[in-house]
C-alpha cells in the first residue's frame, strides 16, 4: 500500500522559511496571505496490503524516525 | 585517559577533535558509525559536521547508527559524552539532552567567534575552570535552540543549561544571541550532568597562532577532572 504523511510545525514553533515564502509571495502582489507554515510530505510504499496495518507502521516511522515529536505533527492523510 | 571520537559519515570536524583530544593528553580512537562496540573509553565525542547530509533532520539519522546504540548506553551507565555542533544535534535526537536545534532565526549559515559564558560549574566538564567568559568559534546554519515551556522549566530547575552566548563581559541579552536560541541558550547538560552537548567548538581554539587559547583552557581542565 502507498502511504502519504505530512509533518508540519505544531503552533508555537517559529518557521523562519515560511516567514521568508510570505513576504516574497507579498513581494510578488500575492497579498492576501496570513501566514505561510512549511512542511514535509512523505510517500511510502510499504509491504502490507492491509489499509491499518499500513497506517500502522507508517504512525510507527514517524513516531521513531521521520517526525520530531518536539516540534512537528504528523498526520497520515491518504492510504491507497 | 582514553578517548573515543565517533566519525559519521559526512562528519568533518572529527580529525580536528582528534588532535586537540591526543594534544592535552588523551589516548584517542577513531570510532567508525558502523561498529557495533565503543572502546574502553573515558570520554566520547560526537564531532561537527553534516552527519548523513543533514537529510530529514540534522542529526537525525545519525542518532539511529549502530554504535549510537552502545553511546546510548555508555551515557545512562554514566559515562561523559560530549556533543559539539553536529553532534550536539545528534544528541538531541538521540533524546539524550532535551530540546532540538532548529534552523537559525535569520535563515544564515553562522561562521564566526562568538563569546559564550560558562558559569555551571557543578559538572565534570567544567568544574575548576577559573573564568566565566569564553571564546570560541560557531559554524552552523540550525543551532537555534528550543524546547517546549515544561521542558524549559525543568532544565532550568535542574541547572542543565550549560552555556550561553553573552558579550566579552558576559552579559547575555538578545543582542549578543548569533542564532535566535531559546534564552541565548548555547549548550545544555542531561540532568545527570554527564552529556553535553553544545554548539561552540573548543577543538578550534587550541592554537595560539591560529587561534585563541580557550579551547587548551577547556581541554586542559577537562582531562584534570577525569583523572
Amino acid at each position: 500500500m502507498k502511504v502519504s504523511a505530512i509533518i508540519t510545525l505544531k503552533k508555537d514553533v517559529l518557521d523562519p522559511q515560511g516567514k521568508v515564502i510570505h513576504q516574497t509571495l507579498d513581494g510578488m502582489g500575492f497579498k492576501d496571505v496570513n501566514e505561510v507554515r512549511q512542511g514535509k510530505y512523505f510517500e511510502i510504499d510499504v509491504k502490507e496490503n492491509d489499509p491499518k496495518k499500513a497506517q500502522k507502521i507508517v504512525e510507527d516511522m514517524c513516531d521513531k524516525l521521520l517526525a520530531n515529536l518536539v516540534i512537528e505533527n504528523y498526520k497520515i492523510i491518504e492510504i491507497q | 585517559m582514553k578517548s573515543a571520537v565517533i566519525t559519521f559519515p559526512g562528519s568533518n570536524c572529527d580529525r580536528d577533535m582528534h588532535v586537540a583530544l591526543n594534544k592535552f593528553g588523551f589516548k584517542n580512537q577513531m570510532v567508525w558509525h558502523n561498529d557495533n562496540e565503543l572502546p574502553k573509553s573515558d570520554l566520547v565525542v560526537l564531532p561537527g559536521g553534516f552527519s548523513y547530509g543533514d537529510y530529514l533532520r540534522c542529526g537525525s539519522m545519525a542518532s539511529k547508527s549502530k554504535i549510537m546504540q552502545s553511546v546510548i548506553k555508555f551515557a545512562k551507565s554514566g559515562g561523559l559524552v560530549m556533543g559539539i555542533c553536529n553532534g550536539f544535534q545528534i544528541l538531541v535526537e538521540s533524546g539524550l539532552v532535551p530540546g532540538v536545534l532548529l534552523r537559525n532565526k535569520y535563515l544564515e549559515f553562522i561562521c564566526k567567534n562568538v563569546f559564550v559564558k560558562i558559569d555551571n560549574k557543578d559538572n565534570p566538564y567544567f568544574k575548576n575552570l577559573d573564568k566565566e567568559v569564553f571564546e570560541f568559534h560557531i559554524a552552523h546554519n540550525e543551532g537555534n535552540y528550543f524546547c517546549t515551556n515544561d521542558q524549559l522549566k525543568e532544565i532550568e530547575d535542574n541547572n542543565q543549561v550549560a552555556i550561553y552566548y553573552c558579550n566579552d563581559n558576559g552579559k547575555t541579552e538578545e543582542k549578543f544571541n548569533p542564532n535566535g536560541s531559546l534564552k541565548n541558550i548555547a549548550g545544555i547538560f542531561n540532568k545527570k550532568k554527564n552529556v553535553l552537548g553544545m554548539m561552540p567548538h573548543p577543538e578550534r581554539m587550541i592554537d595560539k597562532s591560529l587561534s585563541g587559547e580557550d579551547g587548551s583552557l577547556f581541554f586542559k581542565n577537562l582531562i584534570n577532572n577525569i583523572k
